[in-house]
């Protein structure tokens, strides 16, 4: 992504000759730097688990989240800018209030994605604005079960079993492709969603990181939430063995 | 609470609606009058908003029928952006939000009843302050003060849809013959989820009851 079409990676409101929006894939390159972020969907929930990076020894250990709550069913984990995401779950929760209100029942997720997805689109049409520097995940629990959606930077979503974003994208789908997510239980699930975070973390460039791990399903109460200290724990655990493992078998070299 | 404008046609009514397990049976009777004058000796009280969803209304025709209007209008919107129709909870509460926030206009009293594939059969009342109940049936309009206690008595839960509408039948019939402001035929909706099946009870046959 050179810029070949010189001048045509000014602005949103301008295709270059071969058609593309550049400010939107810079906005894809911005996602691309951040920390790893992943999402499991199983047959009775969703996990949300991230690699949160700290710049700082100085941060205070479990501040700052990562990922959060869009309304008490839908959690929300992202790579990219985390003043855009503030943003996006500021509107998300407007969204799941105003549906709410006026249906009186919990907003399903094809339609709060679809929405979100409007939402970030309309910022890849006018010049006076930039695109959103964030993927977004959604993790839900509506009337049809688990669910999980990504919201791109171009406003493209779509549903999925096993999505990953951030730097670790690659490595990190290669590992969920591997699992056979629609006979996992939700707690294995997040155990391997602490193992993939852990794998795919690249210590020799960002030395401190912390984990992240959130989950919707039937042992939450439907309702999204992190995962219990004693849970949390564990998978940690679980990781750090599996990656100890891996060191010894072969030094993979994790990818751009 | 708003009472009638001149001259404005009201339903003095008698309607109801009772679920049962895979169902809901609407009734009412037919009569809208202008004061002594009946206006319609045949109306049709109840009103489709949706595929599976009928609502009884009662209070001011021109009421009732403006916000039937709005809500079937939404519940299309709603279908077609949802891939599939609405709950009977879903039109419920898009009748309570226009009830409630036009509380001082309006002289509404709606029944919503109707099957989805979540809930099955249901009941939601909104009376007239615009607030919002589940209820395994619900009575509603002036006739109906007459025969709550018919129905306290005679409603037992899970009644088959054989007995649900013979006991909608007799509770208009009883309420039509000692309501002055209800009468005419009973009409009766029978919603499962085969769909909707209408009938009629013309004042002539209508169950054997003291009538003095």
């Amino acid at each position: 992504m050179t810029s070949i079409g010189t001048g045509y990676d000014l602005s949103v409101s301008t295709y270059s000759p071969d058609g593309r929006v550049f400010q939107v894939e810079y906005a894809q390159k911005a996602v691309d730097n951040s920390g790893t972020a992943i999402g499991l969907r199983v047959k009775d929930g969703v996990v949300l688990a991230v690699e949160k990076i700290k710049h700082s020894r100085l941060l205070v250990p479990n501040s700052n989240k990562r990922i959060m709550t869009a309304g008490t069913h839908i959690g929300v984990a992202s790579a990219g800018w985390m003043s855009d995401t503030r943003h996006l779950v500021k509107r998300a929760r407007d969204e799941a209030r105003h549906y709410n209100s006026t249906y009186k029942s919990p907003i399903p997720a094809n339609i709060i994605a679809e929405r979100m997805g409007m939402y970030v689109q309309a910022y890849t049409l006018y010049s006076a604005v930039r695109p959103f520097g964030v993927s977004t995940l959604l993790a839900t629990m509506d009337a049809d079960g688990p669910q999980l959606y990504m919201i791109e930077p171009s406003g493209q979503y779509m549903g999925y079993h096993g999505c990953a974003v951030g730097k670790g994208k690659q490595a990190a789908k290669t590992e969920i492709e591997k699992l056979d997510l629609s006979t996992m239980s939700v707690r294995d699930a997040v155990k391997e969603a602490a193992r993939i975070i852990y794998s795919v973390h690249d210590s020799s460039k960002d030395k401190l990181f912390e984990l992240e791990l959130s989950w919707v399903c039937g042992e939450s109460g439907g309702i999204h939430t992190h995962v219990p200290q004693d849970l949390f724990n564990e998978a940690v655990e679980y990781a750090e063995n599996a990656d100890a493992s891996d060191d010894e078998d072969d030094e993979m070299d994790d990818d751009e | 609470m708003s009472k009638l404008k001149p001259g404005e046609i009201s339903m003095g009514t008698t309607i109801m609606a009772v679920e049962f397990d895979g169902g809901v049976v609407l009734g009412a009777d037919s009569r809208t009058s202008s004061g002594p004058y009946i206006v319609n000796r045949v109306t049709d009280k109840l009103t489709m908003v949706n595929e599976n969803i009928y609502c009884c209304r009662s209070g001011s025709a021109a009421d009732t029928q403006a916000v039937a209007d709005i809500v079937r209008y939404q519940l299309d919107q709603y279908t077609a952006q949802h891939g599939e129709p609405p709950t009977v909870k879903v039109a419920a509460s898009l009748f309570q939000e226009i009830c409630y926030q036009n509380r001082s206009q309006l002289m509404a009293g709606i029944i919503i009843a109707g099957w989805d594939k979540r809930e099955g059969g249901s009941v939601y009342d909104i009376p007239l302050g615009g607030s919002l109940h589940r209820e395994p049936f619900s009575l509603g309009g002036s006739g109906s003060t007459y025969v709550y206690g018919y129905c306290d008595k005679t409603f037992r839960r899970g009644m088959s849809k054989e007995e649900c509408i013979e006991f909608v039948k007799n509770t208009v019939s009883l309420a039509m013959t000692r309501d002055g402001s209800s009468g005419g035929v009973v009409r009766l909706a029978v919603i499962t989820k085969d769909g909707v099946e209408r009938h009629i009870i013309p004042g002539n046959q209508l169950p054997e009851q003291y009538t003095g």
